[in-house]
C-alpha cells in the first residue's frame, strides 16, 4: 500500500464516488481549485455540471445541496472551515436534520457537509473553533471525524454512500499526515470506533486530532508501567458506545479527550455515557480533557495551551489511576 | 390588466384556477372554525386573500415541477394537488395525516406530487428550491422549481443568497414573493425602503416583475411567463405578488391582547382585494361559464372540505411506535 497524505486520501474517496454514481456532485466555494486539495483535479476529470464551484453563500449553497439531496442527487457539499458552517445552520440543523422525520418518512437525504473542524493551524478564531459538539446535539445528523488518511479515504466514501445527513470534518492539522492507503476501493462503516492500542490499566477515548495525543501519551505512560487503552472513535454519531463499554469493563478506569469545550462536548457526553452505564466496572472517577474555554487563540504559544496535549492526558490518567 | 390579455389564458385554465381558489378557500375557512373551536393542536397561518398567489402560479406547473412552500403553505399544497383528506388529517396530527403527525400545518409536503415541503422557517425554503432546479438541470429534464415565500423573507439572507445563486448558475427557478405587506406584525413600509421587492431582482441580474396578487390570472399569466423562461433555460425570475392575508395567525387578537397594527386604509384595501371576486368577475367577462358551474365548483369544495374533516376526526392518533420511527433512512 502506497503512503498516502490525509488530504490526497479525500480526493481519491472523491473521485471514486463521483466515478460510479453520477448523482453524486461536489459543491461548495472554490472547490474547482481545491483549496485545501482535497477537491483539487476533480473539476477538470468530471467538468463544472458535477463539480460545482458557488459563490461564497454558505447558507444558500447548504440549502441548494439539501434541495438537490431531496429530489435524488447526493451532493457533497464542501464549506471549506467548519466554522463556516454557522453561516449555513439554518439548512443543516433544521432542514437537513428535520425533513424527513417532519415529513413522515417521505424526504431522504443524502447529503454530506464537509469542512475542516478545529485548530491547530495558527488561524486564530474563526477559522478553528470545535464545530463537533453542536452536530453530535442535533438528533437525525452523523457527525464523523477520521483521524488519519486510511480512515478518511474510508468514512468519506461510506459517508457519501450513507442515505442520510453526514457532516464529515477533516482536520487540516493532519493534512500533511502521511498512512498507507489502498488504491482499491473500500469503506469504513459509520459508527465503528478502531482500538488503536490495547492496555489493562484505563480507557482513553478520543477522536480526529486529539487521538494522535492520546497515542502519545499512552507511549508515555508505558514508560511509567501505565498500560492504556486508546480508542479512535472515528464516528462521533452514532458513536461505538459497545466499544468503550467493553474496554471499561476490561479496564475500569476512563478519560475522554476531546477538541472542544467541556460544557456539553463530545467528552461530556462519552464521561456521562460511561458514569450512566459502566459505573459498576469503574476503580477511578471518570476524566475528561477538554479545550479550554477561550475562543481559539491566534498565538500558535497561547493555542497549544487551548487544545489537549499528550502532557494534559498524561495528567489525567494519573488524576484516575491515583483515586484506585 | 386587461381582460384582452386574460383571454388567451383558455377555459380549462381558468376552471381549473377558479376549483383552486374555491379550494383553498373553503378548506381555511374551515380550519378557521375548527381552530376557534379549539379541536386543532399549535397554530395555524391562513392563506385566505392570498389564493390567487398559488393558484395562478400553480396553473402554470406540471405535475413533475417542484414547488417549496411557507408556514402559510396550505393554499402551495392544494394548488400542486394535495389531497385535502391527508392534510386536514395532519392539521389534527394524526397518523394518516401527510407527515403522520409529525410536522403539522407549517411542514406538510407531498413528494409524489412535487411538494417539497412547507417551512416553518421564514426564508428557509428558498435554497431548497434551487437544489430542486439543480437536480432537474442534472437530470437534463425541463422541470422547474417554484419557491413561494412573503415579503418578510425578502429580508432574509437566503432570499438574497438564493437570488444571486440561482442567477449565477441560471437555474429554473421561480421565485414568487408573496407580499402581503407584513412580516408577522410589522409593515413591510418599515422593514425595507423600496416599495417593491421586485427591484431587487435587477441586483442580481434577473428579471423582476410586479403583478396584482389578488388577481389569479394576472398571477398566472406572470407565471406561465416564468416558467417558460425557465424551461426554455433563461434562468430565474422573481414575480412579486402584491396580495393581502387575514390575520398574521389565527387567534393573533388574543396573543397580541387587542392591540391593532394595520390601518383601516389597508384593511380596507384587503377588503377591496378579493381574488375570488376578482375571478369570478374575469370569468363573466370573458363569458366563460355559467353562474351555475361556478356554484357546482363550490359544492364540490365545500363537500372535500367536509369529507377531510371527517377524515381526519375518524383518523386514529399516532401509536406510541411512531415517536421513533422515520428518523434514518439508512437503517
Amino acid at each position: 500500500m502506497p503512503p498516502k497524505t490525509y488530504i490526497a486520501a479525500i480526493r481519491e474517496a472523491l473521485g471514486e464516488e463521483m466515478g460510479h454514481d453520477e448523482r453524486v456532485l461536489l459543491i461548495g466555494e472554490d472547490v474547482r481549485l481545491g483549496v485545501f486539495a482535497g477537491t483539487r483535479g476533480l473539476h477538470r476529470e468530471f467538468g463544472p455540471g458535477r463539480v460545482i464551484n458557488t459563490p461564497i453563500s454558505e447558507l444558500a449553497v447548504a440549502g441548494m445541496g439539501v434541495g438537490a439531496a431531496v429530489t435524488g442527487l447526493r451532493p457533497v457539499v464542501d464549506l471549506m472551515f467548519g466554522t463556516f458552517l454557522y453561516l449555513a445552520m439554518d439548512q443543516i440543523a433544521n432542514q437537513a436534520g428535520c425533513m424527513r422525520y417532519m415529513f413522515g418518512g417521505q424526504a431522504k437525504v443524502p447529503i454530506v457537509f464537509m469542512a475542516q473542524n478545529g485548530g491547530g493551524l495558527g488561524a486564530g478564531p474563526h477559522h478553528s473553533q470545535p464545530m463537533h459538539p453542536l452536530f453530535m446535539n442535533m438528533p437525525l445528523i452523523k457527525v464523523v471525524a477520521p483521524s488519519n488518511p486510511y480512515d478518511a479515504k474510508g468514512l468519506l466514501k461510506a459517508a457519501v454512500r450513507d442515505d442520510d445527513p453526514v457532516v464529515f470534518l477533516s482536520q487540516l492539522s493532519l493534512g500533511g499526515q502521511r498512512a498507507d492507503v489502498p488504491d482499491e476501493e473500500y469503506t469504513i462503516p459509520i459508527g465503528v470506533g478502531d482500538l488503536k492500542r490495547a492496555g489493562a490499566d484505563v480507557t482513553v477515548c478520543s477522536a480526529g486530532l486529539t487521538v494522535h495525543r492520546a497515542l502519545e501519551a499512552a507511549s508515555s505512560l508505558a514508560e511509567d508501567g501505565i498500560d492504556a487503552e486508546v480508542i479512535d472513535l472515528r464516528t462521533l454519531k452514532p458513536w461505538d458506545e459497545a466499544m468503550v463499554l467493553e474496554s471499561v469493563a476490561k479496564t475500569g478506569r476512563f478519560v475522554a479527550v476531546d477538541e472542544s469545550y467541556p460544557t456539553c462536548g463530545a467528552a461530556s457526553e462519552w464521561a456521562a455515557t460511561v458514569a450512566e452505564k459502566a459505573f459498576g466496572d469503574l476503580r477511578g472517577p471518570v476524566q475528561r480533557v477538554s479545550n479550554r474555554p477561550v475562543p481559539i487563540p491566534f498565538s500558535p504559544v497561547l493555542e497549544s495551551q487551548t487544545i489537549p496535549a499528550a502532557a494534559d492526558v498524561v495528567d489525567a490518567v494519573r488524576r484516575t489511576m491515583a483515586r484506585g | 390588466m386587461t381582460i384582452a390579455a386574460k383571454e388567451a389564458i383558455g377555459a380549462a385554465a381558468v376552471l381549473r384556477i377558479y376549483r383552486c381558489c374555491l379550494r383553498i378557500r373553503r378548506f381555511e375557512e374551515k380550519v378557521a372554525q375548527l381552530f376557534k373551536k379549539g379541536l386543532l393542536p399549535g397554530f395555524v397561518h391562513l392563506y385566505i386573500g392570498e389564493e390567487a398567489v398559488a393558484a395562478g402560479v400553480g396553473a402554470a406547473l406540471r405535475a413533475d415541477d417542484h414547488i417549496v412552500s411557507t408556514h402559510r403553505g396550505h393554499g402551495h399544497v392544494i394548488a400542486k394537488g394535495g389531497d385535502l383528506n391527508r392534510m386536514m388529517a395532519e392539521l389534527f396530527g394524526k397518523a394518516t395525516g401527510y407527515c403522520k403527525g409529525k410536522g403539522g400545518s407549517m411542514h406538510i409536503a407531498d413528494f409524489s406530487i412535487g411538494v417539497l415541503g412547507a417551512c416553518g422557517i421564514v426564508g428557509g425554503g428558498i435554497p431548497i428550491a434551487l437544489g430542486a432546479a439543480l437536480s432537474s438541470a442534472t437530470r437534463g429534464t425541463d422541470q422547474v422549481a417554484a419557491t413561494f415565500f412573503g415579503d418578510g423573507a425578502a429580508n432574509e439572507g437566503s432570499f438574497h443568497e438564493s437570488l444571486n445563486l440561482a442567477s449565477v448558475m441560471s437555474l429554473p427557478v421561480l421565485f414568487v414573493c408573496e407580499n402581503n405587506h407584513y412580516g408577522e406584525f410589522t409593515p413591510a413600509a418599515e422593514a425595507m425602503n423600496v416599495a417593491d421587492v421586485a427591484d431587487r431582482a435587477a441586483g442580481y441580474g434577473i428579471p423582476g416583475v410586479v403583478v396584482d396578487g389578488t388577481d389569479p390570472l394576472a398571477v398566472h399569466l406572470a407565471a406561465a411567463d416564468a416558467v417558460q423562461r425557465g424551461r426554455r433555460g433563461e434562468g430565474p425570475t422573481l414575480i412579486e405578488a402584491k396580495t393581502h392575508r387575514g390575520d398574521h395567525a389565527e387567534g393573533e387578537k388574543a396573543f397580541l391582547a387587542g392591540q391593532p397594527y394595520r390601518d383601516e386604509q389597508e384593511l380596507e384595501r384587503a377588503a377591496a382585494g378579493d381574488p375570488i371576486e376578482k375571478l369570478t368577475a374575469d370569468i363573466a367577462a370573458l363569458g366563460l361559464f355559467e353562474a351555475d358551474v361556478l356554484e357546482e365548483i363550490d359544492r364540490e369544495a365545500v363537500a372535500a372540505v367536509e369529507e377531510a374533516v371527517e377524515f381526519a376526526q375518524n383518523s386514529p392518533d399516532p401509536g406510541p411506535e411512531a415517536l421513533m420511527e422515520d428518523r434514518w433512512a439508512s437503517g
